[in-house]
C-alpha cells in the first residue's frame, strides 16, 4: 500500500504541490476517521477524492480547511504550515481559496449578487460599479444569465444554487478550490455541463480543484488525478487508468462495479 | 501621470501606447480601476491605441475585466485599440470575458416608500386575521377528525409536547413568578403604609395575582419560550420540506404537528398558571413578613377573608383560551415560514409579538365579559 503510494509520488514528483497533508490523524471521540493519511494536490490539476461513505472524505477537506480539529499531522497549503500562521497570515491565506459547500450555503437572506460580493466587500475597497461588474462577469462565467442577479437563493432551482455558490467562490479569484460533491443532486445533463464547467474555469483561471465526488462519470472526464480512501488512508492515488489497475477490493468494486462498467460502455460507444 | 506604477501613457501624433506595469490583481483592483478611468478620461479620442501587457506580471479577472473596459471605452469610440505583449496563459481569460456582459443588467430591487409600505402593512394585517381565522377553522375541523378516530391521535407526541413546555418551563415559572409576588407586597406595603393600610396588600396580591397577573405573567412567558419554539420547529421542518413529506405521505400536518401542540399547551398552561399564582402568593407572603411585619398567621387568616373561589376560577378559566391563542398563533407562523433564513426569523418573532399582543387583549375582553356576569 505505502509502495503504490510513493510509486505516484515519484511519478509526479517534478510538481509543485500545492497542498500537501501529512501523517493527518482525526478523530471524534474514540473513533479514528483518518489515521495516519498524507496526500499531495499538485499545482494546476483536477483532483478527484473519492471513499466510501461516511468514510472521511468531508473530514479531510473540512480538516484542510481548518473546520475540523486534528489529532496529530500537518496541512501545507501554498508551502505554509496552517498551525504556524497567525491570524492575519491565516486570512491572507483564506482569500487564495474558495470553497463550495455541498448545498452551496449561499447566504439565504441575501441576493445572489450580494452573495459573490460579500467576500468582496469584506477584503476588498472597491468601486460599486467594479462590484456589480465583477458579480455580473462571475454569474456569467459559471453559466446564469444575469437576471439570477437580483434573486434571492429561495427563488433558484438546486442546479442554479450549485452555480451561484461556485460564482461565489470564485469571488476573490483563488488559487484552489474545494468542491464537495459539486454533481450531486444535479440530474444526468446538468452534472455533466457542470463538469464541463469546472474544465472551462480550471484553463481559464488556472485553478487548483480539489473535488470530493462519487460521480464516475466526472471522475472520467474532468479529474486528472484521483485519489481514494479507504480504513482512513489514502490506498491509491493515481489516473483513471492507475485506478482501474488497482488490485484493492474496494476499488475493483468502485471502478468495475455495474455502475462503473456501464459508465465505461457508454464512453466506448461515444 | 498619478498611478504611473500600474499604467503609463504615452502619446505621439495622437497614437496612444498604453503600457501596463505589475500586478493586474484583486489586491490593486482599486487602483487600476482609477487608472483605466483617469485614462479613458484623459485620451478620450485618439487615432489609434496599443496597450502593451508585456510587463503585467500577473493577472487576474479583476485586472483582465478591466482591461476589457479600458479596451471597450476605446472600442465604443470606433478605435480597436490592438493588444500586444500578452501572456499566453491569460488569452483564454480575456477571450472568455470579451464575450461577456453585453446582457443588460436587471433591474435593481425596488425599495418600497413609506406610504406604500404602510398601504402593505394593512392589508397584510387584514389577511392575517383572515388565516388566523382559516388556520382556527382546520385545526378544529382536525381536531374533530381525531375525536372521531380516537386512535389516530399522536398521545406520545403530545406527552413530550407537555413534558416540554410544561414540565420544563416549571422552574423558569416558578422563580419569575416569585419574583412579581416579592415586588407587589414590597410596593404594596411601601405605599399602603402612609395610609396604616399595611394589612390590604394581602388583599391587593390575592386579587391581582389570582384573577390576573399569575395567568398574564405565565401566558406571557410561556408565549416567548414555547410559542417561540413551536414556530421554529415548524418553520424549519418547512424549510427542508419535512412538511411537504408528511402531506405526500398522506398525513394533514395540523392533525400531526399542530394538533399535539396546541392540546399540550392548553393542559400545560393552566397547570403552570397554578403553580406561578401560589408562587407568587409565597413571595408575596415572604415579603409581608419580613418587611411588612405580616406574620404568616395572620397573612392567610386575611387571604381567606380577601378572596374566594371565584378570583381562583377567573385566573384558571383564562388560561385555557390564552394556551390556545399562543399555540395557534405559534404554529400558524411555523407554517407561513418561506426558504430563507430571515424569513424564520420574521416569523419567530411575528409569533412572539402577535401572541402576547393577543393574549392582552383577551385579557381585556375577559374583564368586561366577568365584569358582566358578575365574577
Amino acid at each position: 500500500m505505502d509502495a503504490q503510494t510513493s510509486s505516484s509520488t515519484l511519478q509526479t514528483s517534478g510538481r509543485e504541490a500545492i497542498i500537501r497533508v501529512h501523517d493527518i490523524v482525526v478523530g471524534f471521540g474514540d473513533r479514528v476517521v483518518l489515521n495516519h493519511l498524507d496526500l499531495d494536490v499538485y499545482r494546476g490539476e483536477i483532483l478527484g477524492f473519492v471513499g466510501t461513505s461516511g468514510g472521511g472524505k468531508s473530514v479531510l477537506t473540512r480538516t484542510i480547511l481548518g473546520l475540523v480539529h486534528k489529532t496529530s499531522g500537518t496541512v501545507e497549503v501554498f508551502g505554509q504550515n496552517l498551525d504556524d500562521l497567525s491570524e492575519r497570515e491565516r486570512s491572507a491565506l483564506e482569500r487564495r481559496w474558495g470553497v463550495l459547500f455541498q448545498q452551496g450555503a449561499l447566504f439565504s437572506s441575501l441576493t445572489v449578487k450580494q452573495n459573490i460580493q460579500f467576500p468582496l466587500r469584506e477584503n476588498l475597497k472597491l468601486s460599486q460599479r467594479l462590484l456589480d461588474e465583477i458579480a455580473y462577469t462571475k454569474i456569467e462565467m459559471v453559466g446564469l444569465k444575469c437576471d439570477v442577479a437580483e434573486k434571492l437563493p429561495s427563488e433558484l432551482s438546486g442546479g442554479m444554487i450549485k452555480r451561484a455558490a461556485l460564482a461565489r467562490s470564485l469571488a476573490l479569484d483563488p488559487e484552489i478550490l474545494f468542491l464537495d460533491e459539486p454533481t450531486s443532486g444535479l440530474d444526468p445533463i446538468g452534472a455533466g455541463d457542470f463538469d464541463e464547467l469546472i474544465r472551462t474555469l480550471q484553463q481559464t483561471l488556472g485553478l487548483t480543484v480539489f473535488m470530493v465526488t462519487h460521480d464516475l462519470d466526472s471522475l472520467h472526464t474532468v479529474c486528472d488525478r484521483i485519489a481514494a480512501l479507504a480504513d482512513g488512508k489514502v490506498i491509491a492515488a493515481g489516473t483513471i487508468e492507475d485506478m482501474m489497475a488497482q488490485q484493492h477490493p474496494w476499488l475493483r468494486a468502485y471502478f468495475h462495479g455495474t455502475r462503473a462498467r456501464a459508465v465505461q460502455n457508454a464512453r466506448r460507444e461515444r | 501621470m498619478p498611478h504611473a506604477s500600474l499604467i503609463s501613457v504615452h502619446s505621439q501624433d495622437d497614437r496612444l501606447t498604453v503600457a501596463g506595469r505589475g500586478a493586474w490583481t484583486s489586491e490593486y483592483a482599486d487602483e487600476l480601476e482609477m487608472a483605466v478611468n483617469d485614462t479613458v478620461h484623459s485620451y478620450a479620442k485618439p487615432k489609434g491605441v496599443e496597450i502593451d501587457l508585456a510587463s503585467v506580471e500577473r493577472m487576474d479577472t479583476f485586472g483582465a475585466l478591466l482591461l476589457e473596459r479600458l479596451r471597450r471605452a476605446w472600442a465604443g469610440t470606433g478605435v480597436e485599440p490592438t493588444l500586444v505583449g500578452l501572456a499566453p496563459r491569460y488569452k483564454v481569460l480575456l477571450e472568455e470575458l470579451s464575450r461577456m456582459g453585453h446582457e443588460p443588467p436587471p433591474p435593481k430591487r425596488r425599495h418600497e416608500g413609506i406610504l406604500e409600505r404602510f398601504g402593505h402593512e394593512v392589508v397584510n394585517a387584514a389577511k392575517d386575521a383572515l388565516s388566523l381565522l382559516n388556520f382556527i377553522g382546520a385545526t378544529v375541523a382536525a381536531m374533530l377528525r381525531v375525536l372521531a378516530r380516537p386512535r389516530s391521535f399522536r398521545f406520545t407526541s403530545m406527552v413530550n409536547q407537555v413534558d416540554r413546555v410544561g414540565f420544563r418551563a416549571v422552574p423558569i415559572i416558578l422563580l419569575i413568578t416569585f419574583l412579581i409576588g416579592c415586588i407587589l407586597a414590597q410596593q404594596g406595603i411601601f405605599n399602603f403604609r402612609r395610609f396604616g393600610a399595611d394589612i390590604y396588600v394581602v388583599d391587593m396580591v390575592g386579587v391581582l395575582v389570582l384573577r390576573e397577573l399569575g395567568v398574564l405573567i405565565v401566558s406571557i412567558m410561556i408565549a416567548g419560550r414555547s410559542g417561540s419554539a413551536y414556530t421554529a420547529e415548524l418553520g424549519s421542518m418547512r424549510m427542508r420540506e419535512e412538511i411537504d413529506a408528511l402531506r405526500v405521505m398522506g398525513f394533514d400536518p395540523i392533525e400531526v404537528l399542530v394538533v399535539p401542540r396546541i392540546l399540550a399547551l392548553i393542559i400545560a398552561l393552566p397547570l403552570l398558571t397554578f403553580i406561578g399564582s401560589m408562587s407568587a402568593i409565597f413571595g408575596a407572603g415572604l415579603v409581608s413578613w419580613g418587611y411588612g411585619g405580616i406574620t404568616p398567621d395572620v397573612f392567610l387568616d386575611r387571604l381567606k377573608l380577601a378572596i374566594d373561589l371565584d378570583q381562583f376560577k377567573v385566573g384558571m378559566y383564562k388560561a385555557p383560551f390564552m394556551a390556545a391563542t399562543i399555540g395557534l398563533v405559534a404554529c400558524m407562523e411555523g407554517l407561513r415560514v418561506g426558504g430563507s433564513a430571515e424569513s424564520l426569523g420574521e416569523h419567530t418573532t411575528a409569533s412572539v409579538v402577535k401572541a402576547i399582543f393577543l393574549v392582552i387583549v383577551m385579557d381585556g375582553v375577559f374583564a368586561m365579559f366577568f365584569a358582566a356576569i358578575d365574577m
